[in-house]
């Protein structure tokens, strides 16, 4: 029967280090990404369309907040399983991860975490089976880095808030059903909201010409005097914490799900360099490519330790954000890196679209941006090793 | 059900040809079976409660229980492991004779061969342990009022058979266009499902595995220009030594 040609890399047999579930967890995500991302990505990607359909069945399947317990939708799965999830998908496309990435950590998270029971019972069940999506609005279009300086605003209106704002670089933006919005309140106090689609007021524009994360919609959310039910906000949380909460587990899920995109490049680059000859011998062959491959394999090796590790400490509920950014900051580099080299080894073949090399690199320019950038990880890094900060003057 | 290598795996052999070297493989489940346990389930599934459940057997060793969970978590009721090696088809299909033959069962559906030894010797000699009938090379398999009726690929065409049960089904690919992927709620819940371990029956294999030997390494392939049948023949003379 035909299979996919990919062969996963497990240098130093760290699959010894799953559980039985997490293996049978892989391999169903792995076949639903052979079977129903691989062949039309790169369509949906040259056509920049997001294949919306792709959803449904992730959800069908338990893609969405894998973390979240039974009793809401979820499957009550750990926290390896959910990275396990996070890689399967993004050797499929990072665009198709994000979408899960925001959905599960980023909307489904808070609401679990946050939430009232109401917001619980009335929204999980619908996100957990992919008949809902949510987007997450924290980044405003002159607030990247520095969400708290944020100018979205809620105003206490007795019976009801009034959001005004508008945030930039959201994911599944025009096709979301809720919203997880995060705004000031009239004490300047950062609180987080569901807003839906179909409030009067909230409109969702798209962001085109991108030439990264083409397979996924990304936009605006904007909102001009949104009355929001009181019952609408979080009860448990306030201040910059809550989203940065949301954004651990997000960066959690992008350090596993990084490796997959460049397991997908390697696999591709050492496939090609065993069949293409130059000089009557194969350019796997040479020293060059070789130094190429194996500095890959020795550092997907480095980020699938790394983000195991992290999987273990996240399920003990003792990583920090410190050690989240680090694996993120770690692994997405890795993963670029890896498909600029095997984009090097399949020559001008590299570029085309018969192979997943180029279109992984263009999605992992965002992804080495979005969730906190490159920079901005190190300086957490660096801010948790001295004790000083220098994120800003 | 066979545990199997991924289809991807690379074959390396231990002990000087001797033996398999199964260090790093990932193990699924034979794809013919695979099909097998789809079609169960959807014959269940068709059935409005007249199929009570099915069940997965497996010949093996405990390492090849999270390939048994898989088919748990796929919809499978129960599983049932027998607790050894599996020697060879003789073997195979005297254990799990000896352990479902006061079973009840109506039908029970195996892969044609399973993808790693290619024997395509289980089913019918299952059948024979039995004392049923069994049918092979099956690409659909119905049940109709009570009625089972199955398609065979014949040379040139396809038999249409009607079969009493119980029966063998030995399957091949049609009998369903894609094996199931299990869901997350659905590998949580196959935890909960029974898996028996079963003592293997006394039983002999007939087979003894004296060595494996991997094929000879495809030589590089030469490109002739299509109008230079001169190069092409001094090639095959001088150096292919056919000519």
């Amino acid at each position: 029967m035909p299979g996919s040609v990919y062969t996963p890399t497990d240098y130093f047999q760290i699959d010894d280090l799953l559980t039985d579930d997490h293996k049978i967890i892989r391999s169903a995500i792995r076949d639903w990404v052979d079977r129903s991302v691989k062949p039309v990505i790169e369509q949906a990607c040259q056509e920049h369309k997001f294949p919306v359909y792709l959803l449904q069945e992730m959800g069908e399947l338990g893609m969405f907040g894998p973390f979240i317990p039974e009793k809401y939708g979820g499957a009550g799965l750990d926290q390896i399983s959910y990275g396990v999830i996070m890689t399967e998908l993004e050797r499929g496309d990072s665009g198709v991860r994000s979408a899960a990435s925001v959905q599960s950590s980023l909307v489904m998270y808070p609401i679990f975490s946050f939430g009232s029971e109401d917001q619980r019972m009335k929204y999980l069940p619908g996100l957990a089976s992919g008949k809902m999506i949510g987007a997450f609005g924290l980044t405003e279009p002159n607030h990247g880095s520095d969400p708290g300086s944020m100018i979205t605003r809620i105003k206490d209106m007795g019976d009801h808030y009034l959001l005004n704002g508008a945030k930039m670089w959201i994911t599944n933006s025009s096709i979301c059903d809720i919203a997880v919005v995060w705004a000031k309140d009239d004490e300047d106090i950062i609180r987080g909201l569901i807003v839906e689609r179909g409030m009067e007021g909230f409109t969702a524009p798209e962001t085109h010409n991108k030439w990264s994360l083409r397979a996924s919609v990304t936009g605006e959310l904007v909102f001009d005097n949104v009355k929001v039910p009181k019952e609408n906000i979080f009860p448990a949380i306030q201040g910059l914490k809550g989203p940065l909460m949301c954004l651990n587990s997000a960066r959690y899920g992008i350090a596993w799900g990084a490796i997959g995109a460049a397991m997908d490049c390697y696999d591709t680059a050492l496939r090609y360099a065993k069949e293409r000859s130059q000089f009557n011998k194969p350019i796997a062959a040479f020293q060059l490519t070789q130094k190429k491959l194996a500095e890959m394999v020795t550092e997907i090796t480095k980020a699938q330790l790394l983000a195991w590790r992290l999987g273990v400490l996240k399920n003990e509920d003792r990583a920090t954000p410190s050690q989240i950014s680090m694996a993120k900051r770690n692994n997405v580099n890795m993963a670029l890196e890896i498909a600029r080299e095997s984009r090097q080894i399949l020559g001008a073949m590299g570029i085309t679209g018969d192979f997943p090399i180029m279109r992984h690199m263009m999605n992992l320019e965002s992804v080495i941006t979005y969730e906190g950038t490159h920079d901005i990880h190190l300086l957490i890094t660096g801010h948790d090793i001295t004790g000083f900060e220098a994120f800003h003057q | 059900m066979s545990t199997v290598p991924d289809t991807t795996t690379k074959i390396r052999f231990a002990g000087d040809g001797t033996a398999f070297d199964v260090t790093g493989v990932q193990w699924i489940i034979n794809p013919w079976d695979e099909l097998s346990l789809t079609r169960a389930l959807q014959l269940k599934e068709e059935s409005n409660g007249a199929i009570e459940k099915v069940t997965v057997i497996s010949v093996g060793l405990k390492e090849t229980e999270p390939v048994i969970r898989k088919a748990l978590a796929i919809g499978a009721d129960e599983a049932i492991r027998i607790d050894t090696a599996p020697l060879d088809a003789y073997f195979v299909a005297k254990q799990i004779a000896g352990s479902i033959k006061d079973d009840g069962f109506d039908i029970v559906l195996c892969g044609i061969d399973s993808s790693d030894y290619n024997g395509s010797l289980v089913g019918g000699m299952l059948a024979e342990f039995l004392g049923i009938p069994s049918v092979s090379s099956i690409s659909a398999l119905n049940i109709e009022n009570g009625e089972v009726s199955v398609n065979r690929e014949i040379d040139g065409g396809k038999e249409v058979l009607s079969v009493e049960l119980p029966f063998v089904a030995i399957i091949q690919k049609g009998v369903a266009l894609e094996p199931r992927i299990p869901s997350m709620r659905g590998i949580m819940m196959a935890r909960k499902k029974p898996l028996n371990v079963k003592a293997p029956v006394e039983a002999d294999s007939l087979t003894e595995m004296i060595s494996f030997e991997q094929l000879p390494a495809k030589a590089a392939c030469k490109m002739v220009e299509e109008d230079n049948v001169k190069e092409l023949v001094d090639l095959l003379h001088s150096e292919a030594k056919v000519i």
